[in-house]
């Protein structure tokens, strides 16, 4: 007996509103006014045009990490190590600014090259997780974790150790690059480079179009849904899989590449922000479903920048946004339990 | 003071600031051997201190705080429980998604005492034994709390493997039907110990708060990043109290070195040492699992008879194995 | 214990399991339970160890009826079970394994003090060691579980129901993978607890050993009870009531032997519980192998060492076309493209993508090439197949959502074409009578293009009607292959059984 597409939506839509109810209840237990702090972010999102584009901003590396992520949990892999792929984006595009900005080449050139340095970065980086994975059957999630540890050591020794500004080493990362080696911007004083946008939102179409338009995006289907089945089609499985983690280190290490050219334009600590476990928690929200990854995305990275306000405005932690977001994922994912238990399997 | 006294000062402190990490690896260790990962465990750490300490100001008292850090582990590890073992959802995006969401509410939460002074746990001078030559200044000079670290780990041992409810611990993370047909009740049995677990690791979150980094200072509090160090150290440890406690006591040694050997060693960064847990976790992991690749099994295959026998036992003995029921839910067929 | 069952019946969805089975076993009897794979021996039996529940019927001990809600109940009630598989706990100690559960079954000590009650470690040991002595095994207390053979594992499981307090035994399937001389020591010692007053029912498929070991049998044939004996037994009676009587066969098929396909060549293969060694076997094309036997006898295995996914650990296999192709040791993504395809008996767990369309799976088999998936082609592709093997099911449907039939032309329609050997297990298990002959009307289409096959089948008279040649697979031994025309439902029955192996040349194959 399946149930009809309401009943089963029902559930979804169950866990937002559950998860909005969880959030003020946390607003309440810290004495502060749940309206009112909703109100707020609403503002510090979509106020004005300055953060609008921030908005913006914090949405192209978050959705780009999930484009990625979208493809390894096609293939069935939970790929924690994204942030440490990101990572190894931005320093291996660093490296190649670095390398060339005293060079004759053409700053648009050098550009290209660091965004190509910085893919291959983190799809390096991936294939590690990936190899550890296939030959050395090492968990993807504690291999990719300590793999994320080694990838913030390796960044935090290049800002305080090799690459550190003359002087004194600073928290506040390298020195930051020629303004020709920036990705241009709307205005002088936004961040926001429209290049960067550009190449989500081509990200984003790509995985779509990878995912259910052709073979091999079919093939990854069938690797994760059944890896034997698969195997007995006809499908090289590990190689597969490996492909999977190596395109997804590639759209991380695009997400860490941004980071550097189009927002901070030198590396610093914490230049991965967290974008990836960020990511991992959309995709988990849309249920693995590319359509709804870039709109979803877009309302975290609105709720990341609009709780900016929160500390000014109503002395709140901007952690709010981080609150909300963790509701919304784990009350989903329990509504998502609820009716697979009560209504069986066909409603998946 | 002499060099001693300096080093034996120094080796004191490690098994101090190690404290916290050895229960929240022992409480691992008990949820993993009933067979659920409890991957929130950097969440649950931050929210159990900021919850320990909070509660600990507003009432002045210390115990009532390490209680509440416990109730906040446990808490959150039966939503753990919960969503994996009753809605049958996967434990690592349940235990994921609770690292975040814990680690947010922690820094909300605890943004209006961030800062503040909090009671903290005084020293408890063990008389007669604090006496003793070298044990005594490393052992015998601690707080309450490291004590019970030391107890946990031995009452721990002693619990999973000479009693017989620690045997049934045991089997049901090993092969629940088994025990299930020796009328163990599988799920209840697992909401329990994955409970346990999460207090000895709620107990972690307090004592930071309260002792070895006190008070509640939210992003900077240095705490982020220690949960996923336990999770490490559970694997390292092989479900073996003793041996967990060694690897939190091996990390925390390490980072102590690091720190000392720093000035003279300008050369080796200091992040090196800092992150050597985890290159040994995934050392371990591999020399766990080799047995396992299809590549391996085709190579043996080629092997003549003695050989392989003589390798398939090589390889078995090393794999110091998970509980082999480990992640997956429990279906009564 | 008199252990009497009365009208047990259990459905599962549309299959009775059981139908009105009544049993009635004395104290101190070994009563034997034969059928053949499905018949209803396991669901009773776990129905009688707590496992599952039966829908109607009684079940009475002693006189007294009674009602089991788990295992852990039955075992208080003095009814345990050594299951086929042991549920033990490898990295644990003998002793460990020994005393965990005891306080749930109400304390150990049953055949040592005569009474339970709640052991201490020590005193679990000396009961230990005085039973173990008893029965004359050889176990020691501290050693592992994982370092024992499946037949010392089996020697554990009884020392422990009997220090649980067990008066009666349930045995499925016990003497699959274990010794000569431990089964002789296993016989022993039931006849020894038998002799006590221990009630015992032995599960079996092997004749000589029920002929051996059993008082009376119970025949078990697709959930009924057809037939019951006492001693002296002949296996001639048992194999009747377990396969029926002859049918008429249809017209047989004369295949005329075409060059050779593949060619396997003093072959060893180690499964987990058994291992086989010296297989010759030389496939023509065209021609049908059935492969026979219980399941577990090492069929599956020899079957996917002709397609590559089980490495043989010695000997050669070559797929001869016009030239010699020696495929030891490759992988079966290379027998695939040398032309061999494999279809699993579990369809949707091992040859299908549940959740995937029947066009996406064409798709995939197909290997079809490009970036963008060519919607169109596909499709068709789709329609075609679906027509050609009409199965009822639309491009778009997810392959899950089709019947078993279904599913299972699906899995023909997706060998490609052309092939030169075909491996399939258990083609037609769970289907009707109409999908089962349109099944067999596919396959021998291919047969007459040239196509080799080997089947697995449980089902007699579909080895005897489809193959041309039989391979009898008993406890590790394979046989030499057998003419199928040679061959009677009786004498397969009987090898199955292990009967009647005397007979066949001494080419057949050994137990390691």
């Amino acid at each position: 007996m399946s149930h009809n597409r309401p009943t089963r939506l029902a559930f979804d839509v169950g866990g937002v509103v559950l998860a909005f109810v969880l959030t003020t209840l946390v607003l309440v237990a810290a004495k502060a006014p749940p309206l009112q702090a909703f109100y707020n972010i609403l503002l510090g999102a979509a106020g004005n045009w300055d953060v609008a584009a921030n908005v913006i901003v914090s949405w192209v590396p978050l959705v780009l990490a999930t484009s990625g992520l979208l493809i390894t949990f096609t293939v069935g892999l939970w790929n924690i190590g994204i942030e440490g792929q990101i990572i190894l984006g931005g320093v291996f595009s660093t490296w190649a600014l670095r390398t060339f900005q005293n060079s004759s080449l053409d700053p648009a050139l050098i550009l290209a090259i660091a965004v190509v340095a910085g893919m291959a970065g983190g799809a390096l980086w991936a294939m590690l997780a990936g190899a550890l994975k296939t030959f050395g059957g090492v968990n993807e999630i504690f291999g990719g974790l300590g793999l994320n540890f080694v990838a913030t050591a390796i960044n935090l020794w290049l800002i305080f150790g090799p690459w550190k500004r003359p002087g004194v080493a600073s928290m506040s990362g390298t020195l930051p690059f020629d303004p020709k080696l920036w990705l241009p911007t709307l205005t002088p004083e936004s961040r926001l480079a429209p290049a960067s946008v550009v190449i989500a939102i081509v990200a984003i179409v790509a995985v779509f179009a990878l995912v259910q338009g052709t073979y091999f995006g079919l093939r990854l289907k069938a690797v994760g849904r059944n890896p034997k089945a698969a195997y007995v089609l006809g499908v090289k499985t590990w190689q597969h899989m490996m492909a999977a983690f190596a395109l997804c280190g590639l759209f991380a290490g695009l997400a860490g590449s941004m980071q550097v050219l189009a927002v901070y334009h030198r590396l610093i600590p914490s230049i991965s922000s967290g974008y990836g476990y960020l990511g991992l928690m959309v995709a988990m929200l849309v249920n693995y479903s590319v359509p709804l990854a870039a709109p979803v995305a877009l309302f975290f990275a609105a709720l990341n920048v609009g709780s900016i306000q929160l500390p000014i405005v109503l002395k709140l932690d901007s952690s709010l946004a981080g609150v909300l977001q963790g509701s919304l994922v784990l009350l989903v994912l329990l509504t998502k339990g609820a009716k697979e238990r009560l209504l069986g399997k066909a409603a998946k | 003071m002499t060099n001693e006294a300096i080093i034996l000062a120094g080796l004191a402190g490690v098994l101090f600031s190690a404290a916290p990490i050895v229960f929240a690896v022992i409480g691992e260790t008990i949820s993993e051997r009933a067979g659920v990962i409890n991957l929130s465990m950097n969440g649950t750490i931050l929210l159990s201190a900021m919850g320990g300490f909070a509660v600990s100001l507003a009432s002045g008292s210390l115990i009532l705080g390490f209680v509440a850090g416990a109730a906040i582990g446990a808490l959150v590890a039966l939503v753990v429980a919960f969503a994996s073992i009753t809605l049958k959802q996967s434990q690592v995006a349940v235990g994921f998604v609770l690292t975040l969401l814990c680690r947010d509410l922690s820094y909300f939460l605890g943004n209006p005492i961030m800062g503040q002074t909090g009671p903290r746990l005084p020293q408890l001078v063990l008389p007669g034994l604090a006496q003793i030559p070298i044990l005594g200044p490393l052992f015998f000079q601690q707080d309450i709390m490291t004590y019970l670290s030391f107890a946990v780990v031995i009452l721990a041992w002693i619990f999973i493997f000479k009693t017989k409810a620690g045997l049934e611990l045991r089997g049901i993370g090993e092969k629940p039907a088994a025990a299930y047909v020796r009328g163990s009740k599988v799920e209840g049995l697992r909401y329990l110990y994955v409970a346990v677990g999460g207090a000895l690791a709620g107990l972690a979150g307090p004592m930071y708060s309260l002792s070895v980094k006190a008070g509640w200072k939210g992003t900077i509090s240095g705490l982020d990043g220690i949960g996923w160090i336990a999770l490490a150290i559970t694997i390292f440890g092989g479900w073996n109290p003793f041996r967990a406690a060694m690897g939190a006591w091996l990390f925390a040694f390490l980072q102590w070195l690091g720190l000392v050997l720093q000035p003279s060693l300008p050369g080796i960064p200091s992040q090196v040492l800092q992150v050597a847990p985890f290159p040994l976790m995934i050392l371990t992991l591999l020399l766990v699992n080799l047995g396992n690749a299809e590549w391996v099994e085709r190579s043996l295959a080629r092997l003549p008879e003695k050989a392989r026998k003589r390798a398939a036992k090589i390889l078995r003995a090393m794999r110091a194995t998970p509980p082999a029921a480990l992640g997956t839910p429990f279906e009564k067929d | 214990m008199r252990v009497e069952l009365r009208e047990i019946t259990k459905t599962f969805g549309s299959l009775r399991a059981n139908d009105a089975i009544s049993l009635d076993v004395a104290s101190g009897a070994v009563q034997g339970l034969l059928g053949e794979n499905g018949a209803g021996k396991s669901t009773l039996m776990k129905i009688l160890s707590g496992f599952i529940s039966h829908d109607s019927g009684e079940i009475l001990l002693d006189g007294e009826a009674i009602d089991i809600a788990s295992p852990a109940d039955a075992i208080r009630q003095g009814i345990g079970m050594l299951h086929q598989d042991p549920l033990d706990f490898p990295p644990f100690r003998l002793l460990e394994d020994f005393m965990l559960g005891a306080s749930r079954a109400g304390g150990g000590g049953g055949a040592v003090g005569g009474r339970k009650s709640r052991r201490s470690k020590r005193q679990a040991r000396k009961d230990f060691i005085e039973l173990s002595v008893r029965f004359g095994f050889d176990l020691d207390p501290d050693a592992w579980v994982d370092s024992l053979t499946v037949g010392e594992r089996q020697q554990l499981e009884i020392l422990r129901l009997l220090w649980l307090g067990a008066k009666v035994l349930i045995l499925d399937e016990p003497t699959t993978g274990i010794s000569l001389p431990q089964k002789e020591k296993l016989f022993a010692t039931l006849k020894k607890l038998a002799a006590e007053g221990m009630t015992i029912l032995f599960v079996t498929h092997k004749l000589e050993d029920a002929e051996y070991l059993c008082d009376q049998v119970a025949v078990l044939r697709m959930g009924k009870l057809v037939g019951s004996a006492r001693r002296p037994l002949s296996s001639k009676d048992l194999v009747a009531l377990m396969f029926g009587k002859e049918l008429p066969r249809a017209e047989r098929r004369h295949a005329s032997p075409g060059r050779s396909v593949l060619s396997v060549k003093g072959a060893a293969i180690e499964g987990p519980r058994l291992s086989m060694a010296g297989l010759d076997l030389e496939v023509r094309a065209g021609e049908i192998i059935g492969l026979a036997g219980m399941e577990g006898s090492g069929q599956s295995l020899f079957l996917g060492a002709c397609g590559g996914l089980v490495q043989p650990v010695a000997g050669s296999f070559c797929l001869d076309e016009d030239e010699r192709r020696d495929m030891t040791g490759r992988t079966h993504h290379e027998f695939r493209k040398a032309g061999v395809a494999w279809l699993p008996a579990a369809r949707l767990e091992q040859g299908l993508v549940p959740g995937l369309s029947l066009t996406e799976h064409f798709i995939l088999s197909e290997g079809m090439k490009g970036l963008f998936i060519d919607r169109k082609r596909a499709h068709e592709l789709a329609e075609s197949r679906i027509a050609a093997y009409h199965i009822k099911g639309k491009p778009e449907s997810s392959v899950e959502s089709l019947s078993g039939g279904n599913q299972q032309r699906a899995l023909l329609a997706l060998m490609r074409e052309p092939l030169s050997l075909i491996l399939v297990e258990h083609p037609t298990r769970g289907l009707d009578i109409e999908s089962t002959a349109y099944i067999w009307g596919k396959l021998r289409d291919r047969c007459a293009e040239g196509t080799s096959i080997i089947f697995i089948s449980s089902d007699l008279d579909e080895i005897l009607e489809y193959s041309d040649r039989v391979l009898v697979f008993y406890a590790g031994r394979v046989s030499p292959p057998i003419e199928a025309e040679s061959l009677t439902v009786e004498r397969l029955g009987g090898l199955i059984g292990g009967a009647g192996w005397e007979s066949l040349e001494g080419k057949g194959s050994n137990v390691a």
